[in-house]
């Protein structure tokens, strides 16, 4: 039966393994600069032996049978560290896909009078090794997936400067559209800000946002309230006349929220509210306005 | 379609294992690595339907599944229970609607909360509720 | 049985909940905070949810229910050190604790319920050293 000879070629591991990682080598494909041989030979040969585990548990070549999940972890793995590496996707599957030569040419020599028992066994040894290796290249997605994802969130953070203004005093200046990911990611930040600054008020501030829709607003709200969840309030400043009037256009109601126009009339309130005082120094006595008196 | 790659069973019988669910739930939530605003959302979200499950429905089954479709991974949870049954399920959702002198808010919070919710329910057929959340 | 300790700080009576918080557990607090509060004659309580990792609307209806009946017992309340994911979580399942007073840990708390207290009170809190039972 084929099964049995696929088992005994890779039982045999030392020529299918010189074999193998010589077929990677010469692939064209592999990156030298990446990984070196040393590291290629190692990884070869531990993927052999989970190989050659699994097969011994359970030789149906079934790649969904539980006995082969070790050799789906270990491609798993293998995917993402070469992802992270800088590794292609194909760069990276072609480690499973090269291995089909050497186990093709091992059969070979062990079917030497029976075609159709290798045939058979080679269709059998493809099918397992493309399931592999489509699994690899599935791996490779999901983990550059994830970091485009965090890089994407690493710039939206960036994008969104909480600073403090006063103790106690923090403030948003929102720029840019806002679209509902973007909103709670900015709204996140403002709200673990006012946690690590233990600020009770927090401005956000609108002048550079160009568009305010029921969805924005509605964001905005939420923020409002779970600041004073927390036990903070909210400013909301730079509401634009254009703005403003689009808002009342859409029925957006923004309740009892504090709102101002400008970032100053906002901080005023701000300061205000925590008892700051804000006050001119006297005029000192030293001359000005030589200009003027020269005139009169 | 979303192959399964962990399923958990838990019974709900008693209060305290609302907060078995809530436990399940988080581990689940961090093993596919949901931020932690989406943990306490769809933990949130198990800690309402279990305890209407076991509430209004007497006890019942909680599911816990693990899934990978495509490139994303997510957090599914089953409620079944053989209650009585919701006999009307669009007010039953409603905020502010409940039978029981809570404040009606779990069911449609609970909705809120995730990415996908789907309810079956009639009367004497008990309620049967899925949640998913996805990465 | 298990039991959410209740400390007192002077003129205040100070709940940490620590634990992920069973049902039961939220009613025999609630219990528990009443009778103190008669006992004690507190001005004020403060209920530190900071390790709280979640509140649904079981813990939330809680939370509105001690800081009513604080009021009703002549007391102020507040809720202090609710977490960000915490917060927006409970904003989306629609529970906005309408009159429960927040502020963001304990010392602001204090502030907060000393402000709420007349000004005799507010003497005897600003020297009153904190009592530990
Ligand atoms: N598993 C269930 N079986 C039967 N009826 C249910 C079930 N779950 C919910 N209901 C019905 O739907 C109503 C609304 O449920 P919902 O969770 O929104 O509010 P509640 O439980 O009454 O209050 P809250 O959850 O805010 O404390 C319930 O009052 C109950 O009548
Ligand atoms: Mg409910």
């Amino acid at each position: 039966m084929a099964l049995s000879k696929i088992n005994e070629v890779i039982r045999q591991r030392q020529s299918l393994l010189t074999e193998w990682v010589k077929g990677q080598l010469d692939s064209g494909v592999l990156r030298s600069d990446l990984i070196s041989e040393v590291e290629l030979r190692r990884e070869s040969t531990a993927f052999l032996e989970v190989l050659s585990e699994a097969l011994d548990k359970d030789p149906s070549l079934s790649f969904r049978q539980p006995a082969y999940r070790p050799v789906l972890n270990f491609l798993e793995e293998l995917s993402r560290s070469r992802g992270k590496k800088g590794f292609s996707p194909s760069e990276t599957a072609i480690f499973v896909f090269s291995l089909k030569q050497p186990l093709f040419t091992a059969l070979k020599a062990l079917h030497i009078k029976d075609a159709e028992g290798l045939a058979n066994a080679v269709w059998e040894v493809t099918e397992f090794l493309d399931n592999l290796g489509l699994h690899t290249i599935d791996t490779y997605l999901v983990g550059r997936e994830e970091v485009i994802r965090g890089q994407q969130a690493d710039m939206l953070e960036l994008s969104t400067p909480v600073v403090q203004l006063w103790e106690g005093i923090v403030a948003l200046p929102l720029i840019g559209t806002l679209d509902s990911n973007r909103t709670s990611i900015v709204m996140e930040t403002l709200l673990q800000v006012i946690v690590q600054t233990r600020s009770e008020i927090a401005i956000i501030d609108i002048t550079g946002v160009p568009t305010v829709d029921t969805q924005v607003a509605q964001h905005l709200l939420k923020t409002v309230a779970a600041a004073r969840l927390m036990g903070a309030d909210c400013i909301i400043s730079g509401i634009r006349p254009q703005i403003a009037q689009t808002m009342v256009h859409l029925q957006i109601d923004l309740g009892n929220v504090i709102t101002k126009a400008t970032m100053a009339e906002a901080l005023k309130t701000a300061m205000n509210r925590s008892g700051l005082v804000v006050m001119r120094r006297a005029v000192p006595s030293s001359p000005t306005g030589l200009g003027t008196s020269a005139l009169s | 379609m979303a192959t399964l790659l962990k399923s958990e069973k838990l019974e709900v019988s008693e209060e305290q294992h609302i907060v078995t669910v809530r436990q399940a739930v988080r581990r689940m939530s961090v093993e596919i690595k949901l931020s932690l605003v989406d943990q306490t959302k769809i933990i949130t979200a198990a800690s309402e339907l279990a305890r209407n499950l076991l509430i209004y429905g007497g006890g019942g089954e909680v599911v816990l599944e693990l899934l990978r479709e495509g490139v994303r991974q997510g957090v599914r949870v089953h409620f079944a229970d053989e209650g009585p049954g919701i006999e009307n399920i669009e007010l039953a959702l409603r905020d502010g609607y409940t039978s029981g002198g809570g404040m009606g808010l779990g069911l449609g919070g609970a909705k809120r909360l995730v990415n996908e919710f789907d309810l079956v329910s009639a009367p004497g057929k008990g309620t049967h509720i899925t949640i998913t959340r996805w990465k | 049985m298990d039991r959410i300790p209740i400390l007192t700080m002077g003129h205040f009576l100070l709940v940490t909940i620590q634990v992920d918080m069973h049902d039961q557990l939220a009613l025999t607090l609630q219990d528990d905070l009443t009778n103190k509060i008669t006992s004690t004659l507190a001005k004020g309580v403060l209920i530190d949810i900071s390790s709280l990792e979640i509140v649904d609307s079981f813990i939330g209806r809680m939370l509105g229910n001690i800081s009513s009946m604080a009021r009703v017992l002549g007391a102020g309340s507040v809720v202090v050190g609710m977490q960000p994911a915490v917060a927006i979580t409970l904003v989306e399942l629609g529970l906005s604790l309408t009159g429960v007073y927040t502020a963001l840990d304990v010392e602001k708390g204090m502030q907060l319920l000393r402000r709420q207290i007349d000004a005799d009170f507010y003497h005897l809190t600003t020297d009153g050293n904190f009592v530990e039972i």
